[in-house]
């Protein structure tokens, strides 16, 4: 066996592109397993856990090449494929003409140079303020798809924003629909009267599937940034959209959906609604307030459209013989969906052990022996890494070790379909599915497995032909979150 | 009214991107129109200064103001006087090109050129004697920018060496530099012998005394003009300065061959200042000074209202931080070389002349210049794309001086540190080279950068000065 392990000062990509340089890497003649990334914090322990050496001085703004391959030669095929696979990278990035033209070397620029009205920030978190300000100055609005931004900096960028009659979505917004056009993750959907506000990524896409099959379409969908109707920011970007929403033309009724929110934002906010002549529905969660699913029915039903059953797809039971487990592991790469299992299955199960920020919380090994909730997606997990959606990596050995777990009763997945994420998600994931149960099977034990299934037929992935691969892997799946927690919290076995 | 959000909902989007790839491909996949900014980490360490100074609710106004009064600037030539009457320099003193510095601490050129000016000053006798009490700190040593004056190369300025009188009459500044004294074994370039010695004298006593009768009687003479002019006739302002030097001389030569003097002298000083094709650097110079005074001590903006060499560290200043220097260890040219002359004979950077491009001339200007790569190094298409790259990191274009072959479109002005930082996209300085060992003059000519370091600090500084 060889190692190599070199380290390359001052190169940079970003890590969805060295994620895909890793899996061609790895996929060379030899080689026994590959990684290409930027050294930062997060990706070093990635790089030590797979017994790679990284050299102690290993930044940030160096790139690592860890090859281990079974002799010299394999780390030669190795080397030769991270090569080819970067030089891949830059020949779509540099195709700019004639050899004088220069490409825009900052955001302002790009924007100018375009006549752009709307810019995609997903620099890394450290770099994504000094991104923003330029757009704002630039005078585009901006969906700020980088997390790790401070609160302090998101109340400066959005009181910027609002001065210069530009929009912030964001941080941290994975979501956004503008004009027919998906930015980041979002569902292909019908455009229609419902415009959305959203204070949460996966929510918001959990409302618009959840929308087309009722068939109601959407106008456009603002995401506004998590933290957005919290005290500390206090619905800026909300009221910025909910006004132009009102302006709008193609907007009928407007969904505002949102983590759970702080109430007195929330009822200041409700209050400024009312006032713009606007029919605004909440689908805000919380405790004491509906779930997702809940709230757009009663939204649907107030606006008059019928409210239609659900896709859902039950797997059969498994061998009576086989012992279950009492917790509930939920495994969620969508932040909201996580939250809002979280709230829906608490209602049943009393406290669950989570990293969404309630007590309890998981230490950092994110692991526990009882009812478990953990956000792939959250900020401490991404950092210099893809989020779970493109790269599932870290979710996918999660479920491994689930599955070796007695104590593990039942597994709760999401799996976010639409523009932006993973292009063929469900096969890899039924395989996973379909490993973890065999190793509980083969340890005595049954694990339902129940899968959140966030997309629509016109997505890029097609959300039947997912579900059905899931489906045939021994799961249950479920378009309405609050659904699939429900029915996994069901099929917990022994006292709970 | 408009709609909110300047008609966001209203329009079909057209998007920049910044960061992941996959954003942009995503879009293009739905046909929407992207242009991606190709985002790569800012210079190591800076991404929190750059956060603070980006939000500074002022930097934007304070650019635009800097921007304005660079280019607003006039540069009038109103007089040629010696510089112990212009700039009022003591005896004992010697202006210098670049930040501030010490005998210890000069370079070669820089020390010849110290040696020449106490020879011309009558402070020594000899070169040994003249370096002895240059090294003994027995004279002041003092940056021309500390005086709104600028020297070409070593820079070096004494009391009785004569300097054109350049006023902005808008921001009511004035500007000095030097007269120029042609190429080859020069003071400028660290040569101090007998020949270069005497040069000066005699441009103290004749061609300074014409000169000066010239802008009297024809003057005064508008140096902006000339400027945009040979900007449109293939010259760059800092190493190609031909159809400047022309223009100058067609201005001035009525009042030369009519001046108070022999006619041999102005058959001399004619001859002198035709044959020099640098003769218009001089003027250009402290044009661009006077530019990027009128820039200076806008409180908040991030843009680079001085750059300057001594051979030894690269300074620049900003305008946001006033008089305070970020220096860093000077590069060494990288072109072509004259005669058997070589890399290794090369000096580190040197010279006040990289003022041409803080105001927005010189390499900012390459494209208008394309001849030059036969002078400094490059292909034709590297001169076009090294002004366009300086569009990414100015904030803006100015609008006397154009580019022909860009269609007209006005040269980038105004270096703002923030952009420099964040591309880590140097300034392009067009530059003379000196040779390394006092005395030997001009090596070469080439591209030259300044060292990161000074605009990281910048970055720092504007941070720490950012009101909270």
């Amino acid at each position: 066996m060889t190692v190599h392990v070199e380290l390359r000062r001052g190169a940079y990509h970003d890590s969805v592109s060295l994620m895909q340089v890793s899996r061609s890497v790895a996929g060379a003649p030899g080689v026994q397993a590959a990684q290409v990334a930027m050294a930062t914090e997060l990706n070093v322990d990635v790089l030590r856990q797979m017994g790679f050496e990284v050299p102690t001085d290993a930044g940030p703004n160096d790139m690592v090449v860890a090859v281990r391959a079974d002799d010299e030669a394999g780390v030669e095929s190795g080397l030769a494929a991270v090569e080819d696979a970067l030089r891949a990278l830059s020949a779509t990035s540099s195709d700019t003409g004639a050899a004088d033209e220069v490409p825009p070397a900052t955001l302002g620029s790009a924007i100018r140079r375009a006549g752009a009205g709307l810019a995609v920030v997903s620099v890394p978190g450290a770099h994504a303020v000094t991104e923003t300000y330029d757009a704002i100055a630039a005078g585009a609005s901006v969906m700020l798809f980088s997390d790790n931004v401070s609160v302090e900096d998101e109340v400066a960028l959005k009181d910027a924003a609002a001065a210069a009659d530009v929009l912030v979505m964001g941080p941290d917004c994975g979501t956004a629909l503008v004009g027919g056009v998906a930015l980041g993750f979002a569902n292909v959907v019908r455009q229609g009267p419902v415009g959305i506000v959203a204070a949460s990524g996966t929510g918001a896409q959990q409302a618009m599937c959840l929308l087309e099959a009722a068939e109601v379409g959407v106008s456009h969908c603002l995401g506004v940034g998590g933290r957005d109707l919290k005290a500390a920011v206090g619905g800026r970007s909300t009221r910025q959209a909910l006004r132009a929403l009102a302006d709008d033309a193609s907007t009928e009724w407007v969904l505002v959906v949102s983590k759970p929110p702080d109430d007195a934002v929330l009822e200041t906010v409700r209050a400024e609604a009312a006032d713009l002549g606007l029919r605004v529905h909440w689908a805000t969660l919380g405790a004491g307030r509906p779930d997702l699913t809940a709230a757009v029915e009663q939204a649907l039903a107030a606006e008059g459209v019928t409210v239609p059953t659900w896709p859902a797809t039950t797997a059969t039971p498994e061998d009576a013989g086989l012992t279950v487990g009492a917790a509930l592991r939920g495994l969620f790469c969508g932040g909201t969906l996580a939250e809002e299992s979280l709230l829906v299955a608490t209602e049943t199960l009393g406290p669950i052990t989570s990293n969404l920020g309630h007590e309890p919380a998981l230490g950092a090994d994110l692991t526990g022996t009882g009812h478990v909730v953990v956000d792939f997606g959250a900020d401490e997990l991404t950092r210099g890494r893809a989020h779970p959606m493109i790269d599932p990596t870290l979710r996918m050995e999660r479920i491994a070790a689930e599955a070796a777990d007695p104590t593990c009763g039942v597994l709760l997945l999401d799996l976010v379909l639409g523009h932006g994420a993973h292009p063929d998600p469900a096969g890899e994931l039924a395989d996973a599915v379909r490993a973890a149960r065999d190793t509980a099977h083969a340890d005595g034990r049954a694990l339902p497995v129940v899968l959140s299934l966030n997309g629509t037929d016109a997505d890029p992935q097609g959300r039947s032909r997912c579900a059905e691969a899931l489906a045939a892997a021994g799961a249950s799946v479920f378009l309405s979150n609050a659904a699939a927690t429900r029915h996994a919290v069901s099929l917990l076995g022994g006292a709970r | 009214m408009t709609a909110p959000l300047r008609g966001l909902l209203a329009a079909d989007p057209v998007v920049a991107t910044s960061g992941v790839a996959l954003f942009a491909d995503a879009l293009r996949d739905q046909a929407v129109p992207v242009t991606d900014a190709g985002w790569h980490p800012p210079m190591p360490g800076t991404e929190d200064a750059l956060a603070r100074v980006m939000a500074d609710p002022r930097r934007e106004e304070a650019n635009a103001t800097a921007l304005a009064r660079m280019t607003a600037a006039e540069a009038t030539l109103v007089d040629v006087a010696p510089a112990s009457e212009a700039l009022g320099l003591e005896r004992g003193t010697f202006l210098h090109a670049g930040p501030p510095i010490t005998w210890e601490r000069a370079s070669g050129p820089l020390r010849g050129a110290l040696i020449g000016a106490v020879l011309l000053e009558g402070l020594a006798e000899t070169a040994e004697d003249a370096e002895q009490r240059l090294a003994a700190g027995e004279f002041e040593l003092e940056p021309c920018h500390h005086r709104g004056a600028v020297g070409p190369m070593a820079g070096v300025v004494s009391p009785s060496m004569w300097t054109y009188v350049l006023r902005d009459e808008v921001h009511d500044n004035t500007s000095w530099c030097s007269l120029n004294e042609g190429l080859g074994k020069v003071l400028r370039y660290g040569a101090y012998g007998a020949e270069v010695v005497e040069r000066l004298r005699w441009m103290g006593d004749v061609l300074g005394p014409i000169l000066r009768q010239a802008v009297r009687s024809t003057g005064p003479i508008d140096i902006r003009a000339i400027v945009a002019q040979m900007l449109q006739m293939g010259d760059e302002g800092h190493n190609r300065n031909r159809a400047g030097s022309l223009m100058l001389l067609r201005e001035l030569l009525p009042g030369m061959i009519t001046a108070d003097a022999s006619s041999a002298d102005v058959a001399e000083a004619v001859r002198f200042s035709g044959a020099n094709e640098h003769f218009f650097l001089n003027l250009g110079m402290p044009a661009c000074k006077l530019a990027t005074l009128a820039a200076e001590g806008i409180p908040g903006s991030s843009v680079v209202t001085t750059m300057a060499r001594n051979g030894t560290d690269f300074g620049i200043r900003v305008s946001g931080t006033g008089d305070r220097w970020f220096t860093g260890p000077a590069n060494t040219p990288q072109g072509l070389f004259l005669g058997d002359y070589g890399p290794e004979d090369a000096n580190p950077d040197i010279g006040d002349s990289a003022i041409t491009e803080t105001g927005g001339i010189g390499g900012f200007a390459m494209a208008a210049a394309p001849a030059i790569v036969r002078f400094v190094g490059g292909d034709v298409p590297f001169a076009l794309a090294a002004t366009r790259r300086m569009y990414e990191v100015t904030v803006g274009e100015h609008p006397v001086y154009q580019v022909p072959v860009l269609g007209f479109r006005g040269t980038p002005v105004g270096i703002d540190v923030t952009k420099v930082v964040r591309t880590g996209e140097l300034p392009q300085i067009n530059t003379g080279m000196a040779g390394r060992v006092a005395g030997t003059g001009q090596v070469g000519a080439g591209l030259v950068t300044p060292p990161e370091q000074c605009f990281t600090q910048a970055v720092e500084a504007l941070a720490e000065a950012v009101p909270r």
